[in-house]
């Protein structure tokens, strides 16, 4: 099992918005495969998934703030 | 640093959408650590997979009366428009040798506009929290940045041309009550696609040393 952890985005950024799920749970994910877009207030980031494996839990919801830091998703690899 | 320079010219949005899709791959892939693709398209409204129908204002028979198709596009936000009259600066470029930060590389980014327009007399500046490079309350370069493995994608547009804004009116920009204007009606004179690019490509930051 592994926790998909929000990476630092840059100075100042604390808080993305969950802005579009690219695969839903039970799902297979391939690793460094989009997995979830973020959202800050200027831009959008492409989390790729940090391994191969089935998407076990989507954490936040497509619209969801979120903090830098937390588990956003877990994969069972 | 493995930098190349791609001027397109006058050409299609999805055309141009995927020039930049084999770009980021050689970036992705190591080939390239930083690009700079110019272009203007011909007129086009884009939507992203937030956009909401309303806010194109118009019916969408006069679109297609006007020539303007619309495109659904695989990008974040609401809804925009392209024309000809726009210089769109298009920065494809591997943050892992610059800094892996996002507002610093947007900052930088509108920097290079406000940089830019500078030399043209024209004094734009940023305002806190919107997106984008501003001359008053008037929007006159946008900005849309999606950042994959670090690497950018999509970039600037900058107004240039008066005849473009009156598209604008035709929908809602990014789904706000935003006005636009250009450089060539700051100025009150013509200006030479050309020399923007040249002062672009001069100040361009992402190209190492």
């Amino acid at each position: 099992m592994t926790k998909v952890i929000i990476p630092e985005l840059g100075e100042g950024i604390d808080k993305i918005t969950v802005s579009y799920w690219y695969v839903q749970p039970g799902d297979k994910v391939k690793e460094k495969d989009d997995l979830v877009e973020l959202t800050t207030s200027k831009a959008t980031f492409n989390l790729p998934a940090p391994c191969s494996g089935v998407l076990a839990e989507a954490l936040f919801k497509e619209g969801d703030t979120a903090n830098i830091g937390e588990t956003i998703a877990i994969i069972e690899e | 640093m493995r930098y190349k320079i791609f001027d397109l010219g006058l050409i299609d949005y999805n055309k141009a959408l995927d020039l930049q899709n084999e770009v980021f791959e050689s970036v992705a892939k190591g080939e390239l650590d930083s690009a700079l693709i110019l272009c203007r398209h011909y007129p086009v409204i884009t939507l992203g997979r937030s956009a909401k129908e309303g806010n194109i204002l118009v019916d969408v028979s006069l679109l297609k009366k006007k020539n303007i198709p619309l495109y659904k596009v695989r990008r974040g936000g609401d809804v925009t428009y392209h024309g000809p009259g726009q210089l769109m600066v298009y920065p494809v470029v591997n943050l892992d040798y610059f800094r892996k930060d996002i507002h610093w590389f947007l900052n930088e980014l509108e920097g290079l506009a406000i940089r830019v327009l500078g030399r043209f007399g024209i004094g734009a500046h940023r305002i806190d929290g919107k997106a984008g490079v501003w001359v008053d309350d008037k929007k006159i370069a946008s900005i849309g940045v999606a950042i994959k493995h670090w690497i950018s994608f999509h970039g600037l547009s900058i107004n240039i041309k008066m005849e473009d804004l009156d598209n604008f009116t035709l929908i809602k920009p990014c789904g706000m009550d935003i006005m636009m204007t250009s450089m060539e009606t700051v100025l009150g004179e013509e200006v030479a696609i050309d020399k923007v690019k040249e002062y672009l490509i001069q100040d361009y930051i992402f190209k190492g040393d």
